[in-house]
């Protein structure tokens, strides 16, 4: 079942088209990954979608409830972790959550059994009392996971939610993002980190100058865009002309990014070697999403 | 403009726990200064005044202090204080998330600062009845009198956040708009003594009406066109309210 449908979306600034006619369809439980380097306009699909941002142009319906006409209702059930801090310095760790809970309407027992809860959860029990400022960045981005679940939201909505920690931290966050989409929890997750979105997505959708270029299960996305294996080789500049040459002209699907040549889509070791005279520094490794990330969205800084 | 819910009560708790938690880092501002303006222009420069309409000055200051410091509070919490929660903390990022729209937001600033504004016109009344410079009880009314200013200061006030670029630029509204207001209101001098300019431009500055109500109501001074002092004081809150909405929704949701 479709659980967040966008049709037609768009956002334009002022001389900027952020997000282009994008139509996007989250199937209920599944984590939906949206991939893209910055600038890409992730940030204001998702804007739109958490009902923050009016979009300039098309749809959004949650659980078949349309953005325009039910915001309250949307917002409701979703958690959103945004990307900066934006936790409430006035207020202990625990008030964090019993204030947010009270934005939600949950009776005041109910918000404090579930701020100790998620607490404890996250492993924050004992900075229940302090400040915000007395946190470390770590801890900051659990609070602010843990902030987004404090609905019990159906869909939960992250920006960027490992960005900046460790990786002891890092597997804390994707090891219950994993559990809670075992308990059936929607997840839209915008990150920049390949492995990520590798590790936790059940589709992604690589979006680049407000556009969805591709959209499929990494898997199928690494198979389609680069193959199971990545050739690279590291040339000087006159063994490369002729190498590239010859890749040229066996019609080869490779890329060369200045430093290195990457050769995608092989389909037996003979093949190639029986075309290409292979230097020693050629090395094989697995592809991965990265490889499709760069290959759609260019080498080059987007903005 | 979209209407505000009940919601907003959820940011006035907020703003309320928050101001509970530390207010006395708020108390030199709305209690002890208040406290000392009055002491020292009442007695100090009271010694040089001769009566005001057959009162003495500080009897003739006291309704000024209230009715200022209670504009102070709402301005000061709505400039300052939102601005902070708006761009510095992004704690209307954080809400907005949640099934508050923007308009339960700004509606909950408005009434947390029409709320400090009742707090600190009602703690001056205490005090200055303690000095026994209250004569009347009409003044009983006087909270109310001040959470209406408050509404009105606060809706300025968030209007004026909502077109800022830079906390700096509270500078220009303090200078220019709450401190003129502050010395020809008929705060601490009779607007009678003024050049003829000033006063037709007193009358139209809102903490006018509010001064006058408020000493009206102290002296249990009632006539009728106190009502149009009143009525001032009702119809620009309800209009700075209603276009701070419009301009805050304007500078949240891009």
């Amino acid at each position: 079942m479709v659980t967040i449908k966008t049709q037609n979306l768009t956002k334009k600034f002022k001389d900027l088209l952020a997000v282009d006619d994008v139509n996007l369809e989250v199937e209920e439980g599944e984590c939906f990954g949206l991939l893209g380097p910055n600038g890409a306009g992730k940030t204001s699909l998702i804007r739109m979608i958490t009902a923050v941002s009016p979009p300039t142009k098309g749809d959004i319906w949650v659980q078949g409830n349309n953005l325009r006409t039910h915001s309250r209702q949307v917002k409701a059930i979703l958690g959103v972790v945004p990307q900066l801090d934006n936790l409430d310095p006035d207020l202990t760790v625990l008030q964090n959550l019993t204030t947010f809970a009270r934005y939600f309407d949950i009776p005041k027992d109910e918000a404090h059994r579930r701020s100790t809860e998620i607490l404890r959860l996250f492993e924050l029990t004992n900075k229940s009392n302090s400040r915000i400022r007395e946190l470390s960045g770590g801890m900051k981005r659990r609070l602010l996971l843990a902030r987004g679940l404090i609905n019990m939201p159906k869909i939960l909505i992250l920006d960027e939610p490992t960005i900046g920690l460790d990786p002891q931290a890092k597997y804390l966050v994707w090891h219950k993002l994993t559990e809670l989409k075992s308990q059936g929890v929607t997840q839209l997750l915008c990150t920049q980190n390949m492995e990520e979105a590798a590790t936790l997505c059940d589709r992604v959708a690589i979006m680049h100058q407000g556009k969805i270029l591709s959209l499929d299960a990494p898997s199928r996305l690494i198979t389609k865009y680069v193959g199971n294996e990545v050739w690279e080789i590291e040339l000087n500049s006159e063994e490369r002309g002729k190498i590239v040459e010859e890749l040229e002209s066996h019609r080869f699907d490779f890329d060369d990014d200045g430093s290195k040549i990457h050769i995608f889509h092989i389909e037996s070791d003979e093949s190639i070697r029986g075309a290409v005279n292979f230097p020693e520094t050629l090395r094989r490794r697995p592809a991965t999403l990265e490889d499709v990330f760069l290959r759609l969205t260019g080498r080059s800084l987007s903005e | 403009m979209k209407l505000f819910s009940w919601r907003f009560l959820r940011v006035w708790q907020r703003n309320r726990d928050v101001f509970f938690k530390l207010w006395h880092s708020e108390a030199p501002g709305f209690l002890a200064e208040p406290i000392i303006i009055l002491l020292a222009m009442g007695f100090g420069l009271g010694a040089y005044v001769g009566l005001i309409d057959g009162q003495k000055y500080i009897e003739f200051i006291a309704p000024g202090i209230i009715a200022s410091y209670a504009m102070f509070s709402a301005s000061f919490e709505c400039t300052y204080g939102s601005f902070v929660r708006m761009e510095y903390q992004k704690t209307y990022d954080a809400i907005i998330t949640t099934p508050l729209n923007v308009e339960d937001i700004i509606a909950g600033e408005i009434f947390w600062g029409a709320t400090r504004s009742l707090m600190t016109g009602t703690v001056i009344l205490a005090i200055a009845a303690a000095f026994q410079l209250v004569h009347s009880p009409w003044a009983a009314l006087i909270p109310i009198v001040s959470l209406l200013e408050g509404i009105m200061f606060a809706s300025i006030a968030i209007l004026f956040t909502s077109i800022v670029p830079a906390i700096y630029s509270f500078n220009y509204y303090f200078t220019l708009f709450i401190t003129p207001m502050f010395f020809f209101s008929g705060v601490f001098f009779p607007l009678s003594s003024f050049p003829e300019i000033v006063q037709t431009l007193s009358w139209i500055v809102p903490l006018t009406p509010v001064v006058r109500l408020i000493r009206a109501l102290v002296n249990g001074d009632i006539q009728l066109d106190l009502l149009w002092s009143l009525s001032l004081i009702i119809v620009l809150a309800a209009v700075f309210f209603s276009i701070s909405m419009i301009t805050m929704r304007r500078r949240l949701t891009v």
